[in-house]
C-alpha cells in the first residue's frame, strides 16, 4: 500500500506524438482513482508509464517513497489487470495466479495458501486446473484479478478491465472490484472511458482530454462543478446542457430572462445546466418546445429547443408530459458558468 | 452444419483422379517397386534377377560401412536440426526486439530460402576452396589446414555448416512470425510478473512458440535426412571415396554408381519405414503435448 505521486509526467512517443502533456497529481494511500476520458486521450499511456511498460519522457514518478522512473515493471511492486486479461494461455488458472509469486521466491506452501485464498475470494475454486481458453470472459476476468491480488502489491492498475464483458456482468464486476479494493485497501488507478464506471467506482476522478488533465475531483465535484465545458459534456448521460448567455449587472440573462446570479463577470458566457436541474414549472420564466420524449421507465428525457439551442431535460415518471411548449425554471444555484471561448469554469 | 454432397459417384472420383494418379505413379508405384527389388539380387549388367529373400536386408545390418553411414546420418541430422533451429530462434528473438512490425525485413530474408541446395553446396565449395576460399583461410589462421573432400571431419563440418546456413532463414521466418503473434499484453503481463528476462523467455515465450517449434522440428529432420542430398552431392564432388555421406546419398551411390539395385532398394525401404515412424511420432506427440491457442 502506498501513495503515488506524479510530477510533471510527460510522454512523447518516438513518432513525435505528445500523448501526455506534463501532468501532476498525488494519490493517497488506499485511494481508488479513476482516469476517464474519450478514446485516444492518453489514459492508457499514463497508466502504462506508471506500470513501467512505457518510458517516461519527462517528470518524476514516485510509488511510496521511491522514485521509480527507471525501475523495471517487476520491481515497482504493482499489479496490472489488462483489458484483454493477458492470461498465459499455456498455463492453468492455478499457475497463472501463482506465476508472479513463484518468481519472487515465495515458499511453495505460502504460494498454495495465497492461491487458495484468492480463488476462494473470487469463486475460482472449480476452475483452478483449467486453461484460460476453457473459461468464459467473466471467469477470465476474475483470474486476471486473482493474479493481481495474490501478489499483495502496493498499487493496482486497471486498464479498462470490464470493457469486454456484457452490460450485466459489467455492473456486477464493477461492484465486486470496488468491494475487493475496499477490503484490501490497496491504492488503485483504474482507466475507463465509461463515465458510469468512473462515477460509481471512484474516490476521485481524473478527467483527461487530448493528453491534458481537465479536472481532478470527487465524483460529486466533477459532476456538479465541472471545471470546463469538456468535463460538463463528457460526464453525465445525457450531458449537461450548454447555452450561450449574457452576463450583465450581476446576473446571467438568456434572451430576456434572468436565469441565475453571477458576480464579477460581464459579457458573453456559456451557461451549463444539468438536465435534472431544469424543472417543469407553470410559472417558469423559460419556454421549451419539446419535440421528442424518451421513455426510460424510471424517468423520462424530454428533448426540445429553446431559441436556437437544443436542450434536454430529465423528469420523474410521475410528471405528466406532452410534446409542445413547456414552461420551466432552473433549480436555484444549479447552473454553471463557463468562459465562452476557453470553456473554463468561471 | 449442412453437408453438401455429390449426387453421382463418378464425379468425385473423376475430380480426385488427377491427384490420385500422381500419387500412384510417382509415389506408390516406385515404392512398391523398391520393396519388390529389395528381395532380389539384380545382375549388374541388367540380365535378370534372382530372388534372395531378406538377404539384402541382412547384408545391410552386417555391413560396417552402412552402419557407419547410418551413424553419421544420425549425428548429421541431430546437428543440423539442433543448430539451425537454435541459431534461427536466437536470431528471431534478437530481431523481434528491433523490428517489431517491420514486414519488409521478413520478405528480404525469405529470399535466402530460395537458394537451391546444390547452389548452396556450390557456394560452400567456393567458401572452402583449397587455395583461396575465405573460410579455408579463416580456419588456417587458427592453425588447421582445412581439406574439403579429403579430410573426413573437415568435409563433415562443411556439410553441416552449409546445410545449417541454408535452413536458418526458413526457421527464422517461422520463429519470427511465431514471436510476433504472441499478444503484446501477455508479454507485458510477464514483464510485471517476472523480473528475469531469461525466465520470461523459458516460462512464457518458449512454450507459446512450441507449436511453431515442433512443426519446424519435423521439417528440419526431414530436411537434414533428405533435402541435403544436393549439398552432400556438391561437396563430395560426386567422389564419395571415404567421405562422409548421408543414408539418402548412399542409396544413390549404391544404386546408380554401384549398380546394386537390390541393396539400394532395401536401403530405400529402411528409409521409408523411418519416415513412417517419424510421421506417427509427430501426430502422436504434437496432438498431445503441445499447447495450441
Ligand atoms: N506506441 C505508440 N506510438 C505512437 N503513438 C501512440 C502509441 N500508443 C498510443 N499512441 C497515441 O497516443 C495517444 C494516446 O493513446 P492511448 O492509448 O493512451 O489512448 P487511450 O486514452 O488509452 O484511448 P482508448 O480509450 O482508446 O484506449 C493516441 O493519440 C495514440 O494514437
Ligand atoms: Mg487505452
Amino acid at each position: 500500500m502506498a501513495q503515488v505521486s506524479l510530477n510533471n509526467i510527460r510522454k512523447v512517443y518516438p513518432n513525435g506524438v505528445e500523448a501526455v502533456t506534463p501532468s501532476s497529481f498525488h494519490i493517497q494511500d488506499g485511494e481508488f482513482v479513476v482516469l476517464v476520458g474519450p478514446s485516444g486521450c492518453g489514459k492508457s499511456t499514463l497508466l502504462r508509464m506508471i506500470a513501467g511498460l512505457e518510458d517516461i519522457t519527462d517528470g518524476t514518478l514516485k510509488i511510496g517513497e521511491r522514485e521509480v522512473n527507471d525501475t523495471d515493471p517487476a520491481h515497482r511492486d504493482i499489479a496490472m489487470v489488462f483489458q484483454n486479461y493477458a492470461l498465459y494461455p499455456h498455463m492453468t488458472v492455478r499457475k497463472n495466479i501463482a506465476y508472479g509469486l513463484k518468481n519472487r521466491k515465495t515458499p511453495a506452501d505460502e504460494i498454495a495458501r495465497k492461491v487458495a485464498e484468492a480463488s476462494a475470494l473470487l469463486n475460482l475454486d472449480e476452475y483452478l486446473d483449467r486453461k484460460p481458453s476453457q473459461l468464459s470472459g467473466g471467469q477470465r476476468q476474475r483470474v486476471a484479478m486473482g493474479r493481481a491480488i495474490v501478489r499483495d502489491p502496493a498499487l493496482f492498475l486497471f486498464d479498462e478491465p470490464l470493457s469486454n464483458l456484457d452490460a450485466k456482468l459489467r455492473n456486477q464486476m464493477r461492484i465486486e472490484i470496488k468491494a475487493l479494493q475496499r477490503r484490501l485497501g490497496v491504492t488503485s488507478i483504474y482507466v475507463t472511458h465509461d463515465q458510469v464506471e468512473a462515477m460509481t467506482m471512484a474516490d476521485r476522478i481524473i478527467v483527461m482530454n487530448a493528453g491534458k488533465i481537465e479536472q481532478i475531483g470527487t465524483p460529486e465535484e466533477v459532476y456538479h462543478r465541472p471545471a470546463s465545458t469538456f468535463v460538463a459534456s463528457f460526464m453525465g448521460a445525457p450531458p449537461m446542457n450548454l447555452l450561450s448567455a449574457q452576463a450583465r449587472d450581476g446576473s446571467v440573462h438568456y434572451g430576456d430572462t434572468v436565469v441565475t446570479g453571477c458576480n464579477g463577470t460581464e459579457g458573453q458566457v456559456t451557461l451549463g445546466i444539468r438536465p435534472e436541474d431544469i424543472l417543469p414549472d407553470d410559472n417558469g420564466p423559460l419556454a421549451i418546445h419539446v419535440d421528442i420524449i424518451e421513455e426510460l421507465g424510471a424517468h423520462r428525457l424530454l428533448h426540445g429547443s429553446i431559441g436556437d439551442d437544443r436542450l434536454t431535460m430529465h423528469v420523474g415518471k410521475d410528471t405528466p408530459v406532452s410534446t409542445g411548449p413547456v414552461s420551466v425554471s432552473v433549480k436555484p444555484g444549479a447552473a454553471s458558468l463557463f468562459h465562452h471561448q476557453t470553456g473554463q469554469r468561471l | 452444419m449442412k453437408r453438401a454432397g455429390f449426387t453421382t459417384t463418378w464425379l468425385p472420383i473423376l475430380l480426385l483422379l488427377p491427384q490420385l494418379s500422381i500419387i500412384a505413379i510417382f509415389f506408390y508405384w516406385p515404392a512398391a517397386h523398391a520393396l519388390h527389388s529389395s528381395f532380389y539380387l539384380q545382375d549388374p549388367f541388367g540380365f535378370g534377377s534372382t530372388f534372395v529373400g531378406l538377404d539384402n536386408y541382412s547384408d545391410l545390418l552386417g555391413n560396417t560401412e552402412y552402419r557407419r553411414i547410418a551413424w553419421f546420418t544420425v549425428i548429421f541430422t541431430v546437428l543440423v536440426t539442433f543448430l539451425s533451429l537454435s541459431l534461427a530462434l536466437l536470431l528471431a528473438v534478437k530481431a523481434d526486439k528491433v523490428i517489431r512490425g517491420a514486414r519488409s525485413y521478413r520478405t528480404l530474408l525469405m529470399w535466402v530460402y530460395a537458394v537451391a541446395p546444390p547452389v548452396a553446396g556450390f557456394i560452400g565449395l567456393i567458401m572452402f576452396n583449397q587455395s583461396w576460399g575465405p573460410l579455408t583461410r579463416l580456419i588456417e589462421s587458427f592453425g588447421h589446414e582445412f581439406l574439403l573432400g579429403v579430410n573426413y571431419n573437415d568435409t563433415a563440418f562443411a556439410m553441416v555448416l552449409v546445410s545449417v546456413w541454408k535452413q536458418v532463414p526458413v526457421n527464422f521466418i517461422f520463429f519470427l512470425s511465431g514471436l510476433q503473434s504472441i499478444p503484446k499484453s501477455v508479454r507485458e503481463a510477464a514483464l510485471i510478473d517476472n523480473p528475469s528476462a531469461s525466465g520470461r523467455f523459458w516460462d512464457v515465450i518458449f512454450p507459446l512458440l512450441a507449436p511453431t517449434g515442433f512443426f519446424l522440428l519435423i521439417i528440419n529432420i526431414t530436411y537434414a535426412l533428405f533435402d541435403t542430398f544436393g549439398v552432400v552431392d556438391t561437396l563430395v564432388k560426386g567422389e564419395p571415396g571415404n567421405n562422409p555421406m548421408t543414408l539418402v546419398y548412399k542409396v544413390y551411390v549404391d544404386g546408380f554408381r554401384g549398380n546394386d539395385l537390390g541393396g539400394s532398394s532395401a536401403q530405400s525401404v529402411v528409409l521409408m519405414v523411418l519416415v513412417l515412424a517419424l510421421t506417427v511420432f509427430q501426430f502422436r506427440l504434437v496432438e498431445r503435448r503441445i499447447h495450441y491457442t
